[in-house]
């Protein structure tokens, strides 16, 4: 049991060690040039020169990885040049705000996908499943971002029940409830595909196991019927639930880059998109850096509750 | 027994109902009164002046700082701001400037002449103990000034290595505004995000990519601004930034996108306010090599565009047809005689037979976005369509804005023949001296790209900046434009028009020839 926690501990060393060489490769990669995005028009070639100079970009690619590296090891993610501040006080910042938007959206989509998959599978081609099944695949095939103009409009612009955009009212405000108002229509839209996805997949997991013989005898012992749903055959399905909650995990995370962009939510998917575009290069390679070690931690999540929960792993 | 399933997703659902309408108390009046919350189109960068070169930017600072001089209401001519008034010495190098003796920094240090030393000296002299404070890219505006000295406690003096006209222009651009030097020498680079300066309104805080906050300042020696606070949001996405206008959480913004600015002008809720300013949107044509380098060929171009299709149906009314090299909001400085090159596909087909170029393929560089671009997409394919139309096969390739620049700016050779490119300037002087001398060449640290020279266009542009008197300026720059005009080194296609949307309830507003934001009059009850 110990073994295999600490092995797959172990396995992130590397990992996150890969992806520090991947996310600086591309970022060298992409063509532009920071110099020039701090200029702006009136970048002149002595000026650029002098700020590359500045900015550590004249020196090799590897020594440019070596001292990032070395740097980020010491806990100093280096400054914005674009924001002119810390880059590690920006990320962290801005990766709450993500957190708190992905994480009620995860959770909504759990709790809605897993009960709507439910549902679905006892009522199996009954009104239930039927509509449960229309409304995925609704679900699934609108674009988020397009969803999120449409929810502005209808809630915010026409009933004015919810704020457009933003995280906190930009006067007074600052409370949870004020929090929770601007969350709201983020939250749904954000949701909406992963809840989609996880409902399909609890319906067919759940066809599945109740399939299965011990369900069937479970039922003959005169157990009750919920118990047997929810205590027996839900349970098994949950096992296989849990790397898929796991992965859309980070499909959220991903899109809530475009949530984030539509409802001006101040988190880390509209700084990456802000950050690439003015090539502020070492905002991106800690925001990126970031983003994907809490992804590789979620996996890791996901793995050890699998392996908890998993009699077949454990024996 | 299955049907009690849904009991508890049924109460679940009514629940999260209820617990939604408890949080959707219906929001009225957003905007607090004798507060002006502002949708800015991005996030600024910092609110230093010294580092600062978007517009975006800009319309910030300007409310928190003050410069020397300011461009009067509604022009882009200079008017006393922090200096009361200035001598120019007959040869036009020394510029002695009597400072207000009343006005101190937010941070309530004294403004006076030595204030004034150390902004220029944190600029441009490399040994001054805070010039590692920033990266000043907008330095060379005062690379003029030989030496800047305090005089007397309130008297600065600036002695420049030789005549340069636009001197008190740029004093007005937000570069000049004056920061204050203790606030600098307490948080050095983070002055950005610590900003301290005399204007209408004082720094309260910034939230990143929420707001920037700033408040009255009282003791404002031009008067206490009507407002309380002022609030600017950063709002990226314009759509955005239009329905939160329409839910009442903005009560003021800039740049409408052109298919809004109709729905709000019908609707008595709000006012659309539109100002031109001196903006150019042109495409620079290669005059080294290919096509272009033959001047009838860079004249059946400008012929050959339809300019007023582009600025009615794709810019939507929000832009007039450029002329010439220098936008109209330079009233003293523009020549009302040019018209701009009449659209005339059969002229346009003529020279290019003259020319012998029929059929030639041309390669075009878009940008996707960027600073004053417009809509620089489609605006590239209707010139494309155009140029077809007169036999000529345009290849577009399209560049984000930063990539953009960095293959424009190091020049077009043996890469393209025409590209598009913007300025926003403060000074008639600017874009003709960065980007049509000859020794503005790429490889002089110029912005030429196209490779132009024309050494009547040179001798005309030396002189403007060396004469101090500004009817003799004007001469000398309706004279370039006439040569410019004829040339056509460039295709002259638009001038934008600002435009800004507010609530009915804001008063005292009006958009400025500048770009700039000026809310010191500005009230909302």
């Amino acid at each position: 049991m110990h073994l295999y926690v600490l092995r797959r501990l172990l396995m992130t060393v590397p990992v996150l060690l890969g992806l520090t060489v991947i996310v600086f490769l591309i970022m060298s990669l992409i063509p532009g040039d920071p110099a020039l995005a701090i200029l702006g028009s009136y970048a002149t070639p002595e000026n650029l020169a002098r700020l590359r100079a500045d900015l550590g970009l004249d020196l090799s690619l590897p020594q440019q990885y070596w001292v990032w590296l070395t740097n980020i090891l010491q806990g100093d993610f280096g400054r914005s040049y674009h924001l002119n501040r810390p880059v590690l006080d920006e990320v962290l910042e801005r990766f709450g705000a993500t957190l708190i938007l992905a994480g009620t959206s995860l959770a909504l989509c759990v709790v809605i996908g897993v009960a709507a998959g439910i549902v679905s599978a006892v009522r199996q081609y009954g009104w239930a499943d039927r509509i449960i099944t229309l409304l995925v695949l609704v679900g699934i095939s609108v674009p988020a971002f397009w969803l999120g103009m449409l929810m502005i409009l209808l809630f915010s612009v026409e009933l004015r029940w919810f704020p457009v955009s933003g995280m906190y009212s930009i006067y007074g405000g600052g409370d949870l409830p004020d929090l929770l108002r601007h969350l709201v229509l983020p939250a749904i839209a954000l949701a909406v595909v992963a809840a989609g996805v996880i409902a399909r997949l609890t319906r067919s997991n759940m066809l599945e196991v109740l399939r299965q013989d011990y369900i069937r005898t479970a039922r003959a012992k005169g157990l009750d019927e919920n118990r047997v749903i929810l205590g027996h055959a839900f349970k098994v399905a949950l096992v296989n639930l849990i790397p898929v909650i796991g992965v859309q995990a980070g499909f959220v995370i991903g899109g809530a880059v475009y949530i984030e962009t539509v409802f001006q939510w101040p988190g880390i998917g509209r700084m990456l998109v802000n950050a690439i575009s003015t090539r502020d290069i070492l905002l991106v390679q800690g925001g990126v850096l970031v983003v994907a070690a809490s992804y590789v931690l979620f996996n890791l999540c996901a793995d050890l509750l699998q392996y908890w929960l998993d009699p077949r792993i454990k024996a | 027994m299955i049907r009690s399933l849904a009991l508890p997703k049924g109460l679940g659902l009514s629940a999260l109902a209820l617990a939604v309408a408890g949080l959707s108390a219906p929001l009225a009046a957003q905007t607090p009164p004798n507060v002006l919350v502002v949708g800015q189109i991005a996030e600024p960068q910092s609110l230093d002046p010294a580092q600062v070169t978007a517009v975006n930017d800009f319309r910030i600072m300007m409310n928190m700082y003050d410069g020397l001089v300011r461009y009067a209401d509604g022009t882009l001519e200079v008017e006393p701001a922090l200096a009361s008034e200035w001598q120019i010495s007959d040869d036009g190098t020394v510029y002695t400037f009597t400072l207000r003796d009343d006005v101190s920094f937010h941070d309530g240090s004294a403004f006076d002449a030595e204030a004034v030393v150390f902004h220029f000296e944190r600029m441009l002299d490399e040994d001054h103990p805070y010039h590692d404070t920033g990266s000043f890219p907008l330095a060379f505006f005062f690379e003029a000034i030989d030496s800047v000295e305090a005089s007397g406690e309130h008297e600065v003096t600036f002695t420049l290595d030789e005549p340069y006209a636009p001197f008190l222009s740029n004093l007005a651009y937000p570069t000049g505004l004056i920061v204050s030097p203790a606030a600098v020498e307490e948080h050095g680079e983070d002055f950005g995000r610590n900003p301290s300066g005399t204007g209408p309104f004082q720094f309260e805080e910034w939230q990143s990519n929420s707001r920037v906050v700033a408040s009255a300042n009282p003791d404002y020696w031009d008067g206490a601004p009507a407002l309380e606070a002022v609030v600017f949001r950063p709002i990226t996405d314009a759509n955005t930034r239009v329905a939160e206008m329409m839910a009442g959480g903005i009560d003021l913004m800039v740049e409408v996108p052109p298919d809004n600015v109709a729905q709000f002008a019908e609707d008595p809720m709000y006012q659309v306010s539109e100002q031109a300013g001196p903006h150019l949107w042109f495409l620079i044509l290669n005059t080294k090599e290919g096509p272009f380098a033959d001047q009838r060929m860079r004249q059946a171009i400008n012929y050959a565009i339809d300019k007023e299709s582009l600025v009615d149906n794709i810019l939507e009314g929000t832009a007039t047809v450029a002329a010439g090299p220098i936008p109209p909001a330079f009233e003293w400085a523009y020549n009302e005689e040019l018209e701009p090159y009449p659209y005339d596909p059969e002229r346009a087909r003529e020279l290019i037979a003259e020319a012998g170029h029929e059929g030639a393929e041309l390669t075009f560089y878009v940008t996707e976005g960027g600073s004053g671009m417009l809509d620089p997409i489609p605006m590239g394919s209707a010139i494309q369509a155009d140029l077809a139309d007169v036999g000529l096969d345009v290849s577009i390739e399209t560049y984000e804005w930063n990539t953009f620049l960095g293959e424009v700016n190091p020049g077009l050779e043996g890469k393209a023949d025409m590209a598009q490119m913007a300025w926003m300037t403060n000074d008639p002087d600017t874009l003709p001296f960065l980007a049509l001398r000859s020794e503005a060449m790429p490889d002089q640290g110029g912005f030429n790209s196209g490779y132009y020279s024309n050494p009547e266009v040179d001798a005309l542009l030396e002189q403007a900046r060396r004469s101090v008197d500004q009817d003799e300026r004007a001469a000398l720059y309706k004279e370039m434009q006439a040569i410019v005009h004829e040339d056509a080194p460039w295709a002259f296609v638009a001038n934008w028009q600002q435009n800004a949307v507010s609530s009915a309830a804001v008063e005292g507003f009006r958009l400025q020839p500048s770009f700039f934001l000026l809310l010191h009059e500005a009230s909302k009850p």
